[in-house]
């Protein structure tokens, strides 16, 4: 038990203080790094309360994917030079309110989910094959997912394709006088169409472009 | 003093994972460096020792004599954290590879996930190693390889679903003991084909080296390393080349099965055919270097989105019905 404790407020300690460092930190690239930091600390207290599957994702899915185009997008904006003076400066302090009024929500939010859960479980309508310790986290993951909430599943699948098809749509412009390589022409070519050969009279030469 | 035993013991056991792998990276090298030379007719490393099977010892002494230079422009803490993280990102993934039924450190549910979720933060090591240079080429390199290893890891992870849909479990020892009767690469060939060019990219080796490309960049995200530095970028690398056979291996081979079943070969030990396994992919990935030009980016994008992904999707679908439609679906 203790060393469960003890790795328990090692990586939460080290989740809260590197997501304070994402706001904190000046430099925007070492804000995304401890974003990282951040995401995998929380993927380890996934796996410490036994949701091995949702940490794994957590892992492939944030750390490998979206916290890499994170990285990709910050480096190509060269906004690295850039200070962060959300502490200090006169522009940013004006959205401060904002900022407290979201977060006193969410602090709200948190607290009345907490105090419920711990007050009252009977009106959180847990389904129990969630927790079931015969099978394996990821078989009651799934178990669920494709039978309850298959519907839900399948619009968050397609509100994400849809979210990809309309950025694409968006993005996408057809320029005109772009060469084109279609490889398919290129190896499908045949001697004939590239190499013709001439017989040359003496003094007269060959013309070329006709 | 339980817990102090219980830690000596898996202290034990994981210094007795890693230097075979530590070793077997120097030799990999050896090895990769003699197949390329035996494929341009040259001699490769013959010198150090008995066929020259010191050279890796020898380059390593070498390196780690060697100043490290740390430029005064860059962001030091990062790029010192950087070689560090592509070694042990490399590293800490044998922690799942069974070696036999038994033989395995950590025997976790999600044993495959694991090894795709540490193989896809490998490219932290060079994206961090690049940036922190603050230097042109290091930064075209990173930038290249971000892009790169998104795109293929894509489509490996498409590829594993695959090998899951005919186990029923993300155990990796599941995974080999499903191949008892044909391994999966008889029935997944295209895919273990489309895994293979993946694994080439995933791990930046010819002809998808394009973030060291040494034409165009110098010698991309490694340009300002030096000295020991450098040498652990370069074990990283091959530790990771290493265990994406030995991933091949396990989702297509058998892992540690004998390839037949029967008397002579059920006597060499389970471990030895992991390893003779993931030499047969290592000596293709060695050929495969010294026989293909290098991509062009946009053709290394093409076929990555192109080709591999609707390509390797299809064959999810395809697997799948044949499975359902002649009830072969693992339940359990």
């Amino acid at each position: 038990m203790i060393a469960h404790a003890i790795f328990f407020y090692t990586f939460s300690i080290i989740a809260v203080v590197s997501a304070i460092m994402v706001t904190a930190s000046k430099n925007t690239v070492h804000s995304v790094f401890f974003l990282i930091l951040d995401f995998i600390s929380i993927s380890c207290l996934f796996i410490m309360i036994g949701a091995e599957f949702l940490g794994m994702i957590m892992l492939i899915v944030y750390v490998g994917a979206v916290a890499v185009l994170f990285l990709f997008v910050v480096m190509m904006l060269n906004v690295a030079q850039q200070k962060n003076q959300w502490f200090v400066g006169q522009q940013s302090s004006r959205h401060i309110p904002i900022g407290l009024v979201i977060s006193t929500l969410i602090f709200f939010e948190i607290i009345i989910v907490i105090g419920g859960w711990k007050f009252k479980p009977e009106i959180f309508d847990i389904n129990n094959s969630i927790s079931q310790a015969s099978i394996s986290n990821t078989h009651s993951l799934g178990k669920i997912l494709y039978t309850d909430y298959i519907h839900v599943f399948q619009i968050s699948g397609m509100i994400l394709l849809v979210a990809m098809v309309g950025a694409i749509v968006l993005t996408f412009r057809q320029r005109s006088g772009v060469k084109r390589q279609s490889y398919i022409k290129q190896i499908s070519r045949e001697r004939a169409e590239g190499v013709e050969v001439l017989e040359v009279q003496s003094n007269k030469g060959v013309k070329l472009d006709d | 003093m339980e817990y102090l035993s219980l830690v000596f013991q898996e202290v034990y056991k994981i210094l007795f994972l890693l230097v075979p792998v530590l070793v077997s990276v120097a030799m990999i090298v050896w090895l990769d460096r003699r197949v390329w030379a035996f494929v341009q007719k040259r001699q490769g490393p013959n010198v150090v020792g008995p066929f020259g099977l010191l050279q890796s010892l020898a380059d390593a002494l070498k390196y780690i004599f060697k100043e490290i230079i740390i430029p005064s422009s860059s962001n030091k803490v990062i790029f010192i954290l950087a070689p560090i993280v592509t070694m042990t990102l490399a590293l800490i993934a044998w922690a799942v590879i069974p070696f036999s039924a038994t033989q395995v450190l950590a025997d976790i549910n999600v044993g495959i996930l694991y090894l795709f979720a540490v193989s896809s933060l490998g490219v932290y090591g060079i994206i961090m190693g690049g940036w922190a240079s603050n230097s042109k080429y290091p930064f075209l390199g990173a930038i290249r390889s971000a892009a790169q290893m998104v795109s293929y890891e894509v489509s490996i992870g498409v590829i594993i679903i695959n090998v899951l849909l005919c186990v029923g479990s993300l155990n990796l020892n599941d995974i080999v003991i499903a191949q008892q009767n044909m391994w999966f690469v008889i029935p997944l060939f295209p895919m273990f084909v489309i895994f293979f060019i993946s694994a080439l990219a995933e791990t930046n080796r010819p002809p998808f080296d394009l973030p060291e490309a040494e034409a165009e960049l110098v010698a991309g995200y490694q340009t300002e390393y030096s000295g020991m530095m450098y040498a652990m970028f370069w074990l990283g690398e091959y530790a990771n080349i290493l265990l994406m056979c030995a991933m091949g291996a396990i989702l297509f081979l058998g892992g540690w099965m004998s390839p037949i079943d029967v008397y002579p070969f059920t006597l060499v030990p389970s471990a030895i055919w992991l390893i003779l396994k993931i030499l047969l992919l290592f000596i293709l990935f060695a050929l495969v270097k010294a026989i293909v030009p290098r991509y062009r980016y946009d053709q290394l994008m093409r076929l990555g989105w192109k080709v591999f992904l609707p390509l390797s999707l299809i064959w999810v679908v395809l697997t799948a019905s044949y499975l359902f439609y002649f009830n072969l679906l693992p339940m359990n």
